[in-house]
């Protein structure tokens, strides 16, 4: 059975490599428009893990992370963080808050699927 | 300095003030210058004039300049 | 009915209760809980300036020339303008030097010269006596008329009774015993008297009630109000001409010159200086008092003409001396308790008057002529007594008891010859001697002892001359022709007509001439003669007494070596050991030590030692019993002057130094605030840098990642392919937009952009950015109207910035409406001198909150943390830039209906700065 990621970005372009990339490998793709959405999503959809960007309209990337982490099966969704803010406070803050990969933009895609299949286990 | 110099500028002008009030230059004016309310006016006058010095001095000294 | 029986019971009752009041606050002062340390109680006992004088007197004077008593207020008045600057820091002085009387103020300053001391006491006791004489024939006059209730009779000429049959000569041996008990119980190193100073205050109050009561009966009571006595005033032949009394030869320099002489007698009256200056417990209480006094004089004298009037007119002219209306009108209307109320007012003035004056000149009589003589005597080897304490009080009580005989002894010879208000103003001719010597002594350096000793013996001898000994002459203890012909016949001599000079009354004659002399004297001889070498340093400590505090530079000018056993010694003769020893200790703990015997005999010991024993004994006397036990060398004037320049030099420093500091200080905040605002600059500068990094890293992520993906699958299917191309292109294209808008703002910033400013028609404009931004419209289906103002002047601008305001706002509008419904409307206004463009939409609107956040660099409206621009967020910062640039404004409003407004005014014509 495919593994399930959900892809949560605010920005149409980034989501479209994002899930062009995901789909390549055979990952069943979900896609959120903002941080209350993705929250939602991650309840229902359950993904195996989620490319999480941070700066979203409504709840941030550090917010949605941080409530994930927070829920009773919180632990089991690997997450990496996507951010065009790349300095180290942001960082460190990113991986305080609970994420497994902290990846800034741009990002190389190959690194990016490598990343993600290394934290799937494959 | 623990003067202050400007309630002490105050005081000296209330002083010329009062000098002018109750000397030479106006006195005569009010000297058998008929009655004010039955009261002689130099009588009512030099009262008058005098009660106005006192709250002169006492609105003078009464600003607190800096310590 | 007020038989003796009743009435000397009463007076003794009445002194008796001043007495037990008087020793309340003495215990209360002891145990710490001071009764008299506010300004209402200083106030009410500088009201001892009210004698007796004032009680009885000024209606006789009233009722003789009308407002003529009123300059012996209203120079007292005026002077408390003045008290401010000269009472505080003559006040200061004597707080600094422990200065317990005036000889002592004037003998300190002019280098403790006992000589001068003396001379001052002299002046003060022999220009008091009339006065002390005045309080004693007021008092007996007015108790030998209550007594005879209810007839009315004038007393007897004093000089024809026997002494022991004379009311007076007992008055003045009750007020003697009085004094004693009041001033000299015990001797006090600061000569200061809690006790006395509360009862003072207390006999204020009981004479000013008293006299407010009868003034009030007389008015009210026995006339219809102050309009009716003045009324029948102005038909009566012997009073008319008092209601316009200033029209006599001669009436304003009279005037004048009492308005003077009262003002210089508040300042140097003995008594005055008692409660003014050594009473004073703090100098802040001036600041009511200037005010508060002079109320107090004007509450007394409101009812005076009244009485005065109402007394003639009662009376009938001379049948009852006006001296006494304010007693014999209530008398004569059967009123026996308000006429005892009056004898008690008045015996509060007169001994309020004659316990504290006694007791101000048996100090100085004691310190500054008593003391200096024994200690000088040899054969009583008075200096090697061990306690002299005892010694101390006994000569005061002396002084006291002298004093008080003397001026009974002047009653008996002089005092049936003038009104009360006449012998009061001799007094006040005596003591305005002091003026100079002291005025001149706190504000010009340049004064000598020999200036003031010149000063004073010259105006002394002229008040002596054209004062004293008429006043003998007038009853006929000198030889009338001495008045009337002048001495041996040479009528250039008449002491009321002094070298030919007429047309004056005397007291105005004596004033003119004693002041040429004492002044002319005063400061002649100072400017001839050269100061000492101790009166230098006393000049220094005196005159810039806000200056240097006061312990430093004494201490500064002694050199010699003492010797601690013996300087103890000396304090516990003077002071008594207990007192000496506590002051000691006191001195040692000031100083940081642990204990007394830890002290040296340095300087400033010996400093101490002399300032506690002037408290005691005075400064003359206490410079020569300190040069007796001490080695001094004596310093040069060389030197004197040296290490005064140096003080004046080290105080000049440390005012520099103040301002200095002071300066550094503002300088020091201004820096912090600078630095403050750097620090926000730079913080701002980083947060624009990593916005700017953020804002452009966006699109490049979706350029390299479809780059990636391209170059990774050659075999994409051709649709997908021509879609990642187009989103290649698209980002790419908003990068370069960004990185323009990025380039654009930082040349707006640094005023490094270019303009070109033409006279331009704005309607044209707004036509070519519309048809620039069309299609955005057409893709969203919004649609756009436009009101142009017919008449719209031209406006000076630079073309291509406004269409790109223009642009950024259309193309704003049109993100935020929704498609399809959405709609915008341009508008152009003509006002008074400006252009208004306005680009309102139907979209949600500006919350009100941001409507002034989204004119900053990146900040759009909502969350600034969650909310993904909708552009760069350049685009309004802008377009404000480029509208001020021009002189005119850029904001937004919220539309009534929902949406926002956004508007610019550009001034009609040429702005000022178009050219920039």
């Amino acid at each position: 059975m495919a593994k399930k990621i959900l892809i949560a970005d605010d920005e149409a372009n980034i989501v479209a490599s994002l899930e062009f990339l995901m789909r390549q490998k055979g990952y069943e793709v979900r896609v959120a428009g903002d941080g209350a959405q993705a929250l939602a999503m991650v309840a229902e959809f359950a993904p195996d893990l989620l490319l999480l960007d941070v700066m979203m309209p409504q709840l941030s990337g550090y917010d949605v992370c941080q409530r994930i982490r927070a829920l009773p099966d919180g632990q089991r969704t690997r997450i990496i963080m996507l951010s065009a803010k790349g300095r180290e406070a942001e960082v460190s803050k990113g991986l305080a808050v609970g994420a497994d990969a902290y990846v800034t933009k741009p990002f190389s895609t190959q690194d990016l699927v490598a990343r993600v299949a290394q934290l799937l286990g494959e | 300095m623990s003067k202050s110099p400007l309630s002490i500028q105050r005081l000296v002008a209330v002083f010329l003030a009062g000098v002018l009030l109750l000397d030479y230059p106006l006195l005569p004016l009010f000297n058998g210058a008929g009655t004010w309310f039955g009261i002689p006016s130099l009588y009512a006058y030099l009262f008058l004039a005098w009660a106005i010095l006192v709250a002169l001095i006492a609105a003078a000294v009464r600003h607190r300049g800096p310590p | 009915m007020l038989s003796d029986r009743v009435v000397i019971p009463a007076a003794l009752a009445y002194l008796g209760a001043l007495f037990a009041l008087a020793y309340y606050a003495d215990r209360r002062a002891d145990r710490g809980r001071s009764l008299i340390a506010n300004p209402y109680i200083y106030a009410l006992s500088l009201g001892v300036y009210a004698t007796a004088w004032t009680f009885y007197g000024s209606v006789g004077r009233a009722a003789a020339n009308g407002v003529g008593f009123l300059p012996i207020y209203l120079g007292p008045t005026l002077m408390m303008a003045l008290w401010w600057m000269v009472m505080r820091k003559i006040i200061r002085i004597s707080k600094a030097h422990r200065i317990t009387s005036l000889a002592d103020f004037v003998s300190s300053r002019y280098g403790k010269s006992a000589l001068l001391a003396g001379l001052v006491t002299v002046i003060a006791v022999v220009g008091v006596i009339p006065y002390i004489a005045l309080q004693l024939k007021a008092v007996s006059t007015s108790y030998t008329i209550l007594v005879r209730y209810p007839e009315i009779a004038m007393p007897a000429q004093a000089a024809a009774t026997p002494i022991a049959a004379d009311t007076a000569f007992w008055v003045a041996l009750v007020l003697a015993a009085f004094s004693i008990l009041f001033g000299t119980r015990h001797l006090d190193a600061s000569e200061r008297h809690e006790g006395l100073v509360a009862a003072i205050a207390l006999e204020s109050i009981v004479k000013l009630v008293a006299f407010l009561a009868v003034g009030a009966f007389v008015t009210y009571g026995i006339f219809d109000g102050m309009g009716d006595i003045f009324g029948r005033a102005a038909a009566s032949a012997r009073l008319a001409p008092l209601l316009a009394p200033l029209a006599v030869t001669g009436a304003y320099s009279s005037w004048a010159w009492l308005m003077l002489l009262s003002a210089l007698a508040i300042m140097f009256l003995p008594r005055q200086f008692q409660v003014a200056v050594v009473e004073n417990v703090d100098e802040d209480h001036l600041r009511k008092a200037v005010w508060l006094f002079p109320l107090y004089m004007l509450a007394i004298n409101v009812f005076v003409v009244p009485i005065a009037f109402g007394g003639v007119l009662h009376f009938g002219a001379d049948a009852v001396d006006p001296d006494t209306f304010v007693l014999t009108l209530p008398m004569a209307r059967q009123q026996p308790a308000l006429a005892l109320l009056v004898f008690i007012g008045g015996l509060s003035a007169a001994t309020g008057m004659v316990i504290v004056e006694t007791i101000a000149l048996s100090t100085m009589v004691c310190n500054d002529l008593v003391m200096p003589v024994l200690l000088r005597l040899r054969p009583l080897r008075l200096a090697e007594r061990a306690d002299l304490s005892r010694l101390l009080l006994a000569i005061r009580r002396g002084a006291i008891v002298a004093v008080i005989l003397l001026g009974y002894l002047y009653f008996r010879l002089a005092g049936d010859a003038y009104a009360l208000v006449a012998i009061g103003l001799i007094s006040f001719a005596a003591v305005a001697q002091f003026a100079p010597a002291v005025l001149g002594g706190i504000y010009w350096k340049g004064a000598t002892r020999r200036g003031a000793l010149a000063g004073l013996a010259a105006g002394f001898a002229v008040w002596l001359y054209t004062l004293l000994l008429p006043s003998f002459a007038k009853s006929g203890w000198l030889a009338g022709g001495f008045l009337r012909d002048g001495p041996w016949g040479v009528a250039l001599l008449r002491p009321h007509e002094f070298l030919g000079l007429t047309g004056l009354d005397e007291i105005t004659h004596a004033m003119l001439w004693s002041m040429i002399a004492n002044v002319g004297a005063y400061v002649a001889v100072s400017v001839l003669t050269r100061p000492g070498v101790a009166e230098q340093a006393q000049a220094a400590r005196f005159v810039d007494i806000f200056r240097h505090g006061s312990e430093g530079l004494a201490a500064h000018l002694w050199k010699g070596s003492a010797s601690l056993p013996e300087l103890n010694a000396l304090l516990a003769r003077f002071l008594g050991p207990a007192r000496a020893a506590a002051a000691v200790a006191e001195f040692a703990q000031r100083r940081g030590l642990s204990a007394p015997a830890q002290l040296a005999a340095d300087a400033d010991f010996v400093h101490f030692a002399e300032t506690a024993l002037a408290g005691a004994i005075g400064g003359a006397s206490a410079r020569i019993m300190v040069a007796a036990t001490v080695n001094e060398e004596s310093l040069s004037a060389d030197e004197v002057r040296a290490i005064l320049d140096e003080a004046s030099q080290l105080i000049a420093y440390s005012h520099q130094l103040e301002r200095k500091s002071s300066e550094l200080e503002a300088a020091t905040a201004e820096l912090r605030a600078a630095n403050a605002r750097l620090q926000e600059l730079d913080r701002m500068k980083d947060d624009f840098v990593s916005t700017v990094t953020h804002e452009l890293r966006t699109p490049l992520t979706s350029i390299r990642a479809f780059s990636e993906i391209l170059h990774d699958n050659p075999d994409l299917d051709a649709a997908e392919r021509a879609r990642f191309l187009a989103i290649v292109i698209k980002e790419s294209e908003r990068l370069t937009r960004l990185i323009n808008q990025v380039l654009d703002l930082a040349k707006l910033d640094s005023g490094r952009a270019e303009w070109t400013v033409a006279e331009l028609d704005l309607k044209e404009v707004i036509d070519e950015a519309i048809s620039a931004t069309s299609q955005l419209f057409r893709d969203r289906n919004v649609a756009l109207d436009t009101h142009f103002d017919g008449n719209a002047p031209r406006v000076h601008a630079d073309r291509d910035r406004l269409m790109q305001v223009i642009i950024n706002l259309l193309s704003n509008a049109v993100k935020f409406v929704a498609a399809d419904s959405g709609r915008v409307v341009v508008a152009l206004t003509a006002g008074a001198g400006e252009l208004r463009v306005s680009v309102a939409d139907n979209g949600p609107g500006i919350p009100v909150g941001d409507q002034a956040t989204i004119f900053e660099k990146f900040r759009q409206a909502g969350d600034t943390m969650t909310a993904k621009p909708h552009g760069t967020g350049l685009g309004l910062p802008i377009s404000r830039q480029i509208i001020e640039h021009f002189g005119g404004r850029l904001w937004v409003e919220n539309e009534a209906g929902g949406g926002a407004k956004f508007v610019f005014a550009l001034p009609a014509g040429r702005p000022a700065d178009a050219a920039a």
